[in-house]
C-alpha cells in the first residue's frame, strides 16, 4: 500500500502507537500501519490466529480490527485537543459487506461526531481494493471523566 | 434414496470448531443448548484486555464469542449445516465484563425465513439475569450442507 504524505517516513510515530494499542489488538497482532491526515491506519496479517471458514477472516476477527481502529482515530482526536477521558464502549454495529480473503487487512475510523460525553465514530476495513469494503461498523463510545 | 443427514450437533461440532483458527486462539467451548439457542464460554485471558488502565475484557473477543454462538444457533435450528454469512451484528455493551471471569454467550435463533436467519443473545459473565452485553444478528444462507455431497 502507497505511503500517504502524511507518513514521517521512519515509522517511530507508528510504532510508539502500536505500543499503545491494547493487548487484545497487540495478542491479535494488530500494528499502526500509517497516519493519514492524523488518523491512524490499523493493519492485521492473514494467519490462524484470525481464520475462521479455511483462507477467510473470522467475522469476530474483522471486528476486532475495526473496533480497535475506531478507538485509536477516537484517541488520536482527543490527544489533539488536549483530551483524555477514560473510553467506554456503549455499542458497535459491524455490517459485513464481503468476506475478508488470506491477505492483510486495513482499517481506519473516522469521528462522525465528537461530542462532550460521546462520540460517534464510523469505521472502514478493507483489503487490497480500498474502493471496495469489506466490512463496515458505527460505534458509540463514552468519553467519562477519570475519576482518580 | 438418499439417508438423511444426522442433525447438527451444536457439541461434537465444537470439538471441530474449537480446535483451530480464531475460535481455537481465543479459547471458545462448548456450554449448552437447546432447540434454537447455544451457549459457548470464552475463558477469561489476560491477554485479552481492552483497557490499558482497568483490567477488562476487550470487547473485540465479545463480538467472536456472540458471532460463532449465533452460527451455531441457526444451524442448531436448522439442523443442518448450511454456510452463513454475518450481514449485520449489532452489540450493546450493559456493563464491563467482571475481572477473571469467564464470558458466556448465548445466541438464540428467534426466526428464520427462505434467505434470512435472525439472532438475538446476551453475554454474562456470574448472573444471567445482569448481561454484559445484548446482541442482535441477521445471516444470510449461502449454500447447502456441505456433508450432503460426501455420504
Amino acid at each position: 500500500m502507497a505511503k500517504s504524505d502524511q507518513s514521517d517516513g521512519d515509522n517511530a510515530s507508528e510504532n510508539a502507537m502500536t505500543a499503545q494499542l491494547p493487548h487484545y489488538a497487540q495478542s491479535l497482532g494488530i500494528k499502526v500501519s500509517e497516519f493519514e491526515d492524523g488518523l491512524p491506519v490499523l493493519t492485521v496479517e492473514f494467519g490462524p490466529m484470525v481464520e475462521g471458514r479455511p483462507g477467510a477472516f473470522h467475522g469476530g476477527a474483522t471486528s476486532g480490527l475495526l473496533e480497535n481502529a475506531g478507538y485509536a482515530a477516537l484517541r488520536a482526536v482527543l490527544i489533539a485537543e488536549d483530551r483524555d477521558p477514560q473510553l467506554k464502549p456503549i455499542n458497535i454495529t459491524v455490517q459485513f459487506l464481503s468476506a475478508g480473503k488470506n491477505k492483510p487487512t486495513f482499517a481506519k475510523g473516522r469521528i462522525t461526531r465528537l461530542g462532550r460525553r460521546n462520540a460517534n465514530v464510523s469505521v472502514e476495513a478493507w483489503q487490497d481494493d480500498r474502493s471496495r469494503p469489506i466490512a463496515t461498523a458505527i460505534m458509540n463510545i463514552l468519553m467519562a471523566d477519570r475519576t482518580e | 434414496m438418499v439417508s438423511p443427514l444426522p442433525p447438527f450437533d451444536p457439541e461434537a461440532s465444537s470439538k471441530f470448531f474449537f480446535k483451530h483458527g480464531h475460535t481455537g486462539w481465543l479459547g471458545l467451548e462448548y456450554s449448552d443448548h437447546g432447540e434454537n439457542w447455544v451457549e459457548l464460554k470464552l475463558p477469561w485471558r489476560e491477554d485479552l484486555l481492552g483497557d490499558a488502565d482497568r483490567p477488562i475484557l476487550a470487547s473485540g473477543p465479545i463480538v467472536s464469542l456472540m458471532d460463532m454462538a449465533s452460527g451455531m444457533s441457526i444451524w442448531t435450528t436448522m439442523k443442518t449445516f448450511n454456510p452463513v454469512a454475518t450481514l449485520d451484528l449489532r452489540v450493546d455493551y450493559q456493563r464491563p465484563a467482571r475481572e477473571h471471569c469467564a464470558v458466556i454467550g448465548r445466541a438464540e435463533c428467534y426466526r428464520i425465513t427462505r434467505s434470512a436467519a435472525f439472532v438475538r443473545g446476551i453475554a454474562y459473565d456470574d448472573d444471567i439475569d445482569d448481561p454484559v452485553a445484548h446482541i442482535a444478528g441477521v445471516f444470510m444462507t449461502i449454500g447447502k450442507d456441505p456433508r450432503s455431497g460426501k455420504i
